[in-house]
């Protein structure tokens, strides 16, 4: 009884997470403007209106910022995860939670107070202001992945690699990147696919040279091409998936081995 | 110069000394350890040697070469951490074949050496063998291995046993010896366990708080400590309150309390004593004797270990009971001797 009440329960919980998420495939392929059941036939054409230039060049100004995003943000918090794990800092505390504070502004609140200080300076608007904007919102992510990587990483096997003969800058290579490297790939692809489907601040900060979620955003107001936004929709879910399987599967690898050399 | 040398090197840390002007000298070859209890900067002297820390004062040289200045990578020295450090991406060939890419051995010359010493230290055939898949014993050999291969002048060891369980750790103990032996190298290791210091060691330094106290033969160290100390922790010992009486050529006459006037041989007397100090009597366990006409008291405690079985005699006007080596004789008193030949006397200060 109690067992059925749980199956039901999950059931729905599940239903309630996914079904909104399996219209948007649903309708992708439905041979009608109209987004309403029933459907009324199969088809590919939503798909092949995405060959669109306005879009693709929106696709690329996504695909810049994300990449410069993900690289930029994985650096800092790369370099921030080890000093405040291998080395005796003071304030050690402090800086931690100063670089995870802007996890809990708001969006809006962070696209309006870059709008206001980027318009104070006389930056003009642009993807870099794009990059800066998602560069605070992505950088704790970096930390938060790079910081339980580095937790479990013995700061005697850097000295035993230099006791044998290396220097610094090889013992990063040889010993420091390639332990690193599950929880630096991790964070790349969490903080590509955060910048990615990024809106609010890129809505305050793009400019004229608008991002994928913002050209999306301004479809909407065409009821006629809502089916291909559709299209578009899905295909990011599919990739966006994928890439956060991948993450997953990357973080938490190495976590059942020891990374210790105890 | 001797082949390793310390010399006035000390380092504080927040203000705190942990190593206080410590002088040392290790010969060529030689199995030195230092032995002393936790914290008292065992640890820190040997990262110096490393130089994964640098002394606030003082010079090391190896091998007449100064050492200040000298980052680790480019010194003469190989270290087995007490974690061990084994690279966990690398497997055991890998991992000893670490420390040999600039050697300019060929891929052939390479594999031979690392074969070699994989032999040595008794992992034949485990090269493949990834990093999480090695037993504690075997991790400590692949720590060894990886440090001997590149035929450092002074290897150095921190606790590099204490991790390993009480039988793995004497079977490891005579290898680590028989290896120093086979490869001649100069070995300093660090210890927090006498009998393992005092098994191994051709020499030990007795640290504490920092300070070297003495460096002696493992023997000399037993026989005659100089001090409290060095007596208190190498080995169980009793100790009697003394005044010197008269000191001559050749002995030293003291008036030991319970144990009454004895004289002493000079050569058990530490240096500098005059008539008139306040010193302390030592005696080792196995040196009191049982005698008829000894010194009485009662048998308080009695422990069997096998060949090291002792027991604790109370003594009337004695609060501390005295340890004796040997099987408690029957009966519930026993009168105990002293042989003046066997008692040494230490400063009763520091
Ligand atoms: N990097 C450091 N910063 C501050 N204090 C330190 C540092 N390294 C060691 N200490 C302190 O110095 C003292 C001596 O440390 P050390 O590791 O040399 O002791 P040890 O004799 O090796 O002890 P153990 O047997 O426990 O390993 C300790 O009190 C320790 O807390
Ligand atoms: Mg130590």
């Amino acid at each position: 009884m109690k067992n059925r009440t749980l199956l039901a329960y999950a059931c729905f919980y599940l239903a309630f997470l996914y079904l909104p998420v399996l219209v948007l495939p649903i309708f992708s392929f439905n041979n009608s403007a109209f987004i309403a059941f029933p459907l009324t036939g199969f088809t590919t054409r939503w798909y092949e209106a995405l060959a669109d230039s306005a879009l693709q060049q929106a696709l690329v100004n996504s695909l810049k910022v994300g990449v410069v995003t993900a690289l930029l943000s994985t650096l800092l918090g790369l370099l921030a995860a080890k000093a405040v794990t291998q080395y005796r800092l003071r304030g050690r505390g402090v800086a931690l939670g100063m670089i995870s504070l802007p996890l809990f502004i708001p969006d809006i609140v962070l696209g309006i107070s870059l709008l206001l200080l980027l318009g104070t300076i006389g930056l003009p608007l642009s993807l870099a202001s794009v990059v800066l904007g998602h560069l605070l919102i992505c950088a704790p992510f970096s930390l938060a992945v790079l910081v339980a990587r580095f937790e479990g990483f013995d700061p005697n096997l850097e000295e035993a690699s230099a006791d044998l003969g290396e220097d610094r800058w090889m013992t990063f290579w040889r010993v420091t990147f390639p332990l690193m490297l599950p929880g630096i790939i991790a964070s790349l692809l969490l903080t590509f696919i955060t910048s990615f489907d990024e809106f609010l601040v890129a809505y305050f900060l793009s400019g004229t040279q608008a991002t994928l979620p913002v050209y999306i955003w301004s479809q909407l107001r065409f009821p006629a091409r809502l089916p291909m936004v559709l299209a578009l929709g899905t295909i990011i879910l599919c990739v966006s998936v994928v890439l956060v399987v991948l993450a997953e599967k990357l973080r938490n690898q190495g976590v059942k081995k020891p990374m210790v050399g105890a | 110069m001797s082949f390793l040398s310390v010399s006035q090197v000390s380092k504080a840390f927040g203000g705190a000394r942990v190593v206080d002007a410590v002088d040392l000298s290790v010969e060529r070859g030689m199995f030195f350890s230092l032995l002393g209890p936790s914290g008292c900067g065992k640890s820190t002297l040997l990262r110096m040697i490393a130089g994964f820390e640098t002394p606030d004062h003082g010079i090391i040289t190896i091998d007449g070469v100064a050492m200040n200045g000298v980052p680790p990578n480019l010194r003469p020295t190989n270290m087995v951490f007490q974690s061990y450090a084994i690279f966990p991406h690398l497997n055991v060939f890998d991992n000893i074949a670490y420390g040999l890419r600039k050697s300019g051995l060929s891929s052939d010359e390479l594999r031979r050496k690392v074969e070699a010493m994989l032999a040595t230290v008794r992992l034949e055939g485990l090269g493949a063998r990834a990093a999480d898949q090695l037993s504690g014993g075997q991790r400590q050999r692949v720590a060894l291995a990886r440090a001997l291969v590149r035929e450092p002048k002074v290897l150095l060891l921190d606790e590099p046993l204490g991790a390993l369980d009480k039988r793995l750790r004497e079977a490891m103990q005579i290898e680590l010896r028989a290896i120093q032996r086979k490869v001649g190298i100069t070995f300093v290791l660090v210890t927090h366990d006498q009998e393992e210091a005092l098994s191994l060691s051709d020499r030990v330094a007795v640290m504490s708080g920092g300070r070297i106290l003495q460096v002696a033969s493992p023997r000399e160290l037993y026989d005659r400590p100089n001090c409290r100390e060095v007596a208190d922790f190498i080995g169980e010992i009793n100790f009697f309150h003394a005044t010197v009486k008269e000191v001559t050529e050749s002995s030293v006459t003291v008036n030991g309390g319970l144990l009454g006037i004895v004289a002493l041989p000079k050569t058990n007397v530490a240096n500098g004593i005059t008539a008139g100090d306040h010193v302390l009597l030592a005696i080792r366990p196995e040196h009191v004797g049982i005698a008829p006409q000894g010194l009485s008291g009662t048998i308080a405690a009695a422990t069997f270990l096998g060949e090291r079985s002792h027991f604790h005699v109370k003594i009337p006007g004695r609060t501390e009971p005295i340890a004796v080596s040997g099987q408690a004789p029957a009966g519930e008193s026993v009168s105990l001797e002293f042989p003046p030949e066997k008692l040494i006397a230490l400063p009763a200060t520091g």
